[in-house]
């Protein structure tokens, strides 16, 4: 709260000390667009008023008859992609731990699978999102066809899976050589000792792998949105404000803190899981 | 799946022919020695094809209910030994049998307890539930868990912190949970691996004589790893001396302090007790000097 506080008192300073066309570096007189903008233009064009974009959230988003204000709009979206990426994060957990757990089980794996999953991650998001959505498409059987969020929840995922795979791998193999005697001196069995000894090992390490993997499926779910067509979420209008905003400048500002929001949402979402599984990340003290 | 033994063999004189069936296994069990090596050799491959041998030509019994110390230095294969045992580790030849059984087949029976050097108490759970464990991993349902959880948090003297976290106690305490739980299924063979080795002097010697009085109570033959030869000779029935490079048994030692029950703190003083550190302190270098630099060496150091 505070941190935002601050940041709108930054952002009006700037725009008071700020020169109004910005600072540029060897521009040529009467040519538009030459030079290097060194600082950013401070104009109620490219930088509106703290006041305004908040008093912009509560007024309606167009001029029609009967239309909500901007804020509840953007309230919906978000929520909206929320759901979504809440979707792509679960499908990213499911899979990233499923993948740990088999490199776990078999040595082979790990050297068959760590690869893909590191290179998984090269490839770029832009490419991939008309790949699936083409795949997806194909899709039919009987009363089921895809729907273009179900192609947003496959890319949310794609990002949210590789911080969970990588970290619970780290996590489950983290007890050290004693434990595991212990657990075969007990006559443990592999599931026994993954039940009582390697999943609890391992929280420490999956909480930040889940919190990245939330963040991931957040900026996953915006940007799979645009790119997708997914109309409805939050990406999409942030998309749609942005067109208007030469005539109507605070506009596009709602639905970029309803992306904020969201993230936070989810972080909080997380940091509530944390809580939650608290005991297990107590730290064992050599005496 | 724990072997039901009663806890308390039999401090007091009861007739041998009583008809009850407890006490007949109990004799039976008594004439079955609780370890037995026999030409046990480990050759770990080392680096670029290098061998290591560990263990070689290992000959070694310790009958039911009798203490045993493992000394000698670093590197001499005590470990090792100790983890064959308790078949964590395989061995490159000969064979190890536990009350008559393989290793790995006494393992699966949970013939035996362990504890090793650092605690090894699971962080995320309460001291009771880190002393429950075996228990819990062999299907004892919770009563009978809550039951013998409270009984041995008395034996070593930790019944108020039952629901302390391994973080919240001190490095003794930790060793007494450690303890604890290797007794939880009454195990007739305890296998310690330094267990006092990270705990001041003070510490050390209380933790000593606990376990001695432990040991009285329950019966258990132990196999116990150490550093220190006045803590072998305090503890053992027997200390077993072995000498590294190759790993092997030199010298064995009959200690006999006299009844587990009633050696005191006094006994460290005794007369008796030097006699044995003395014996122990000779086979030791004894043991080290023989074979590379020859007798002379090995009389004149104290
Ligand atoms: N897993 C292993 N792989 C290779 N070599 C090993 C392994 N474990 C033990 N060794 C070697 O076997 C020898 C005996 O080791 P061990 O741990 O049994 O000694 P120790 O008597 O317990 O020593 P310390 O008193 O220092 O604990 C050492 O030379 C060690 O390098
Ligand atoms: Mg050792």
């Amino acid at each position: 709260m505070v941190g935002v506080l601050a940041l709108a008192v930054l952002w009006e300073l700037y725009k008071l000390v700020g020169p109004a066309d910005g600072w540029l570096v060897g521009a040529q007189e009467g040519v538009t667009g030459s030079g290097i903008r060194l600082l950013p233009r401070t104009s109620d064009q490219a930088m509106p008023h703290t006041w305004d974009m908040v008093a912009r959230v509560i007024e309606p988003v167009t001029r029609a008859q009967g239309a909500l204000p901007l804020g509840v709009v953007v309230l919906l979206a978000a929520l909206t992609s929320l759901g979504v990426a809440a979707l792509g994060w679960l499908v990213g957990v499911v899979v990233g731990f499923a993948l740990a757990l088999l490199m776990l089980g078999f040595r082979i794996a790990e050297r068959a699978v760590l690869p893909f999953v590191i290179l998984s991650q090269t490839v770029p998001l832009i490419a991939l999102a008309p790949l699936i959505r083409n795949w997806g498409s194909r899709l039919e059987f009987g009363a089921f066809s895809w729907e273009s969020w179900m192609s947003v929840v496959i890319i949310a995922s794609y990002l949210a899976f590789f911080p969970v795979a990588v970290g619970a791998l780290r996590g489950l193999q983290s007890p050290d050589a004693a434990h595991l005697d212990l657990m075969r001196s007990y006559a443990a069995g592999w599931w026994t000792t993954l039940f009582r000894l390697r999943l609890p090992a391992s929280v420490p390490f999956l909480i930040p792998a889940l919190r990245l993997a939330a963040a991931n499926a957040v900026v996953g779910t915006v940007v799979a949105e645009i790119s997708v067509g997914f109309t409805g979420g939050i990406g999409r209008l942030i998309l749609e404000t942005a067109v208007a905003a030469s005539s109507d400048p605070a506009k596009p500002w709602a639905p970029i803190l309803g992306a904020v929001l969201l993230g936070l949402v989810a972080a909080g979402f997380v940091a509530l899981l944390a809580a939650f599984l608290s005991p297990f990340r107590r730290q064992e003290t050599v005496a | 799946m724990s072997s039901p033994t009663p806890s308390t063999p039999a401090p007091e004189p009861t007739p041998p022919d009583t008809t009850s069936g407890a006490t007949a296994t109990a004799v039976a069990d008594a004439t079955t020695e609780a370890v037995v090596a026999r030409g046990v050799e480990r050759v770990f491959a080392g680096a670029k094809g290098a061998e290591v041998v560990a263990l070689t030509g290992i000959e070694l019994t310790v009958h039911a209910g009798e203490f045993v110390s493992l000394i000698g230095p670093s590197g001499c294969g005590k470990s090792t030994l100790l983890r064959l045992i308790a078949d964590l580790d395989e061995p490159t030849a000969g064979e190890i049998r536990v009350f008559g059984r393989t290793a790995k087949q006494a393992r699966i029976d949970q013939s035996y307890g362990i504890a090793f050097q650092q605690a090894g108490l699971l962080p995320w759970r309460s001291v009771a539930a880190n002393i429950e464990l075996p228990l819990q991993l062999h299907g004892a349902d919770a009563a009978t868990r809550r039951a013998r959880v409270a009984e041995l948090l008395d034996l070593v003297g930790l019944a108020d912190f039952a629901k302390h976290y391994p973080d919240q106690l001190s490095g003794g305490m930790q060793q007494r949970v450690a303890i604890a739980r290797s007794l939880a299924e009454q195990p007739r063979l305890l296998l310690m691996d330094e267990p006092f080795g990270a705990l001041d002097e003070m510490t050390r010697e209380r933790m000593q004589t606990e376990l001695l009085r432990i040991r009285a109570e329950t019966g258990a033959a132990v196999v116990f790893v150490t550093h220190s030869i006045p803590e072998a000779v305090y503890l053992s029935d027997r200390v077993v001396v072995m000498s590294p490079r190759p790993g092997r048994i030199t010298d064995e030692i009959d200690v006999r302090l006299g009844d587990a029950a009633d050696r005191g703190e006094d006994l460290r003083e005794d007369a008796a007790f030097f006699a044995g550190v003395t014996a122990v302190r000779e086979a030791l270098h004894g043991a080290e000097s023989a074979p590379a630099a020859g007798a002379a060496r090995g009389v004149d150091v104290r």
